[in-house]
């Protein structure tokens, strides 16, 4: 029970009798509050006393996030110092990702074929992280049609994807001098609708035939209707998404799949820019200390100590 | 037996879609049954869960889905709100897919009615809100600023079942049932992560697997996973319905499937194929 | 200015809103709170561009008969008439008797419906053409589909009762262990991307030409 002081107490929450501590969040700024517990069923002999009155202070920081900062904070340090290495003119070895390598051919073959290449950005919107890295990579693939001429396609769901994949197709042909090449309608909005847009795509697969299908980005249900159907008009497929539950459909029905970070680190990798390598190196390097974390925590807590998995525990 | 395999490669693949389909129908339309349906301990967390819920209760329930997976979900979501009616439980409906209001109004309207329950009285549904994540944390603010009317254009603040809800603080559980994003991860990391608001879930078959980890941490009490899902919760409830009779055709499916790797198997033994990645 | 106004707006935005996931102060979050609502508006701005860019883009291959521009007057139709119809219900859209519930129990939802049932068809030839048994790996794998497929319906119990035992086994630890290792990946790609997009190290995104100069 709670009340301001002056107030009547009203209930807040009922907790177990075993809990120690409580986090009442719906309080103001500067009012100053007493509590109460008040056992349940009423017994007015097991009530608490009423506390002292407190007045609640707006925090500068969340305690409750130290865990997320520490590991940030490495991240951010790292990130820093690879991308000065990176400056300083150290390089570094990543192993091959062969879906990455058989972008180029992908394009090739269908250049050879004289079909075109179709491009699958993903059903989410543009803020999602799996779009924006869809649209880093459009950039590229669409550099590599506009060199070789062959037709590019690209159906998107929303229209915030469709602004964006819409400039970003044009500066890609611009940038290789192509512009003349550029046609409006190679980008379309298709629509939002999920299952409508999978039949809209399925129906552009069996018409214009594509040789080459770059699946990439955030995908759900609709990843096997899209597999399957392109397998069924002979093209060769390079699938990329970080949705854990849709990566086996793409690697049954694709030829080539990027798993989760593979998918992350491809326009890095596809750049071949020391910075973003750097970027990728911070990031191998944090999930090394996460490892060590892991195996460091779960030894611990084997022998009866709890207090590295209690620090990264979410609160 | 050679000309048998070499027939199996070319197999035209509309004979599995026409095997796939007879498979289905033929148990549906004749309702011959082939095994009981036995409650998993995921699905016994949801209805226990709810069970422990003391009556005047107040829930959120978030049906994030559409009709395209409608054969899952909507058996979960009814049966869901068949148990929180039964337990005199008050209901508050959001969805954050919008072609997924109709099929919450008509499971709180098909329910309500069984109860003998009130729509404004004993539950409300406040209807789609575009912003994905942001009206769930928008909603930890303040869910009558979120939502000021609720389906019908009603004013909340008219609502008697909405009085004295501010907050997640005035929710005692919340019950997602969903289809994918935005739904049950999000509700976790934005509602149960910062607020500490019990949860349970009734998700898709194919993204169950997903929330596993959530419900070992305990930031879920349940875990329906598609249509098997739904089939044992109306076990639990007593109630044998929608997703009950779909088990016996999803049962065949399942083997017909098996089958098919094996006979995919034998039909290309010693063929090689290029290495992929 | 048309490319580094656009990454400087992500970085400013990008920072602050890192920060205020840390900063509960009201001098902070009440900022936040309004930077969230103003996002809700400009998300529900994007889906009138979309029905503006849908109509735009159909109506100009309806006027000049290209392809299939049967399907494009369809389209228009069904958009147009559904739209005035829901307009013209206001709050009384969802209605059991409704115009519009006839719209959306008659074509949308069984359409809907009927593209994510077809997955069960692609599913079994999937199954047929792809799912090769060519290395130990791989047959591990097939027994692990096995065990799970019948595992996941009642006919698995009823074979044996250890069946969905073994199934349950094989998704909370196994599958939960490789599932975290893949999503402790993904997450660190998320967050690397993610700065990468906010420091404006890729700019390509947004169109701004080479990214990482």
């Amino acid at each position: 029970m709670r009340r301001e002081l002056g107030g009547t107490f009203a209930p807040v929450t009922t907790i177990e009798g075993g809990v120690h501590s409580y986090r009442d969040g719906a309080v103001s700024t500067g009012v100053a509050y007493e509590y109460q517990l008040v056992a349940q069923p009423l017994d007015p002999q097991l009530d608490s006393e009423i506390s002292a009155s407190t007045r609640a202070v707006a925090a500068w920081f969340d305690r409750t996030k130290v865990n997320v900062l520490v590991v940030s904070g490495i991240f951010f340090l790292l990130l820093f110092f690879y991308i000065g290495q990176a400056e300083r003119g150290v390089r570094w070895t990543f192993r091959t990702i062969p879906g990455l390598a058989a972008i180029e051919e992908a394009i090739g073959r269908a250049t050879e074929m004289g079909r075109g290449v179709l491009y699958v950005p993903g059903v989410q919107e543009i803020d999602d992280i799996q779009t924006i890295a869809s649209m880093i990579l459009l950039s590229k693939v669409a550099k590599m049609t506009a060199k070789y001429e062959t037709d590019l396609l690209v159906p998107t769901n929303s229209p915030g994807v469709y602004t964006v994949a819409e400039e970003v197709v044009k500066s890609a042909y611009a940038d290789v001098g192509r512009t003349d090449a550029y046609r409006s309608d190679q980008v379309r909005y298709i629509t939002s609708e999920q299952f409508a847009y999978v039949a809209a795509v399925n129906g552009m697969m069996l018409r214009e035939r594509p040789a080459a299908n770059f699946l990439l980005g955030a995908f759900f249900a609709e990843s096997l209707l899209l597999a399957e159907t392109g397998h069924s008009v002979g093209a060769i497929q390079i699938a990329g998404t970080a949705n854990v539950h849709q990566m086996p459909f793409f690697v049954v029905a694709c030829d080539y799949t990027l798993i989760g970070e593979e998918y992350f680190a491809a326009s890095a990798l596809l750049s071949n820019d020391p910075r973003l390598l750097g970027s990728l190196k911070s990031s191998d390097t944090v999930k090394i200390f996460l490892i060590t974390v892991i195996v460091v925590g779960s030894l611990l807590l084997t022998f009866g100590q709890s207090w590295l998995t209690d620090f990264f525990s979410t609160q | 037996m050679s000309g048998f395999m070499a027939g199996l490669r070319t197999l035209d693949r509309r004979w599995i879609f026409l095997a796939v389909g007879l498979l289905v129908i033929i148990p549906l339309l004749f309702r011959f049954h082939i095994a009981p349906v036995v409650p998993s301990h995921r699905a016994r967390g949801f209805y226990d869960a709810i069970e422990r819920l003391p009556a005047g209760s107040t829930v959120l329930v978030a049906g994030d889905y559409d009709p395209g997976t409608r054969a899952e979900n909507y058996p979960m979501h009814l049966t869901a709100v068949s148990q929180l009616m039964r337990r005199n439980i008050r209901i508050i409906g959001i969805e954050l897919y919008p072609a997924g209001v109709p099929l919450a109004d008509a499971v709180l309207r098909v329910v309500g009615a069984e109860y003998g329950k009130k729509i404004g009285i004993d539950y409300v549904n406040l209807g789609y809100k575009v912003g994905n994540e942001l009206v769930m944390s928008s909603m930890g603010t303040s869910i009558p600023k979120t939502f000021p009317v609720d389906s019908r254009g009603v004013p909340v603040a008219r609502i008697p079942v909405l009085k004295g809800i501010e907050n997640f603080q005035q929710i005692d559980m919340i019950v997602s049932i969903s289809a994918g994003y935005p739904g049950t991860k999000e509700w976790v990391q934005q509602v149960v992560s910062r607020f500490h608001v019990p949860m349970v879930a009734g998700v898709t078959a194919v993204s169950a697997p997903e929330y596993y980890p959530y419900l070992q941490a305990g930031q879920l009490q349940g875990l329906l996973g598609g249509m098997a899902g739904a089939a044992e919760y109306e076990v639990l409830m007593n109630h044998p319905a929608l997703a009950t009779r779909g088990m016996d055709a999803q049962s065949l499916a399942h083997v017909f499937i098996a089958f098919m790797i094996l006979l995919g198997n034998a039909a290309f033994l010693g063929q090689r194929k290029p290495s992929k990645g | 200015m048309k490319r580094e106004i656009p990454i400087l707006i992500t970085l400013v935005s990008g920072l602050f809103c890192l920060i205020a996931f840390f900063v509960p102060h009201p001098f902070v979050h009440d900022l936040y709170g309004d930077v969230q609502n103003w996002a809700i508006v400009v998300v529900g701005c994007t889906y009138v561009l979309g029905v503006a860019n849908l109509l735009r883009i159909n109506v100009r291959q309806a006027q000049r008969m290209e392809g299939d521009w049967i399907y494009k007057i369809v389209l228009i139709a069904g958009l147009l008439v559904t739209m005035a119809v829901g307009f013209s219900e206001g709050n009384h859209y969802s209605d059991p008797n409704s115009r519009f519930t006839w719209i959306y129990n008659t074509f949308y939802s069984p359409m809907t419906s009927t593209m994510f049932a077809l997955l069960a068809f692609f599913i079994a030839s999937a199954a047929f053409r792809a799912f090769r048994i060519r290395s130990p790996e791989a047959l591990l794998l097939a027994i692990a589909a096995f065990i799970l497929m019948l595992g996941r319906v009642p006919l698995g119990n009823a074979i044996h009762p250890y069946i969905p035992i073994a199934a349950d086994w094989l998704m909370e630890i196994p599958q939960n262990a490789a599932k975290r290792g893949i999503l402790i990946g993904a997450a660190l790609g998320v967050m690397a991307t993610g700065i990468r997009v906010i420091l404006g190290l890729e700019k390509t995104y947004g169109g701004g030409g080479e990214g990482g100069a």
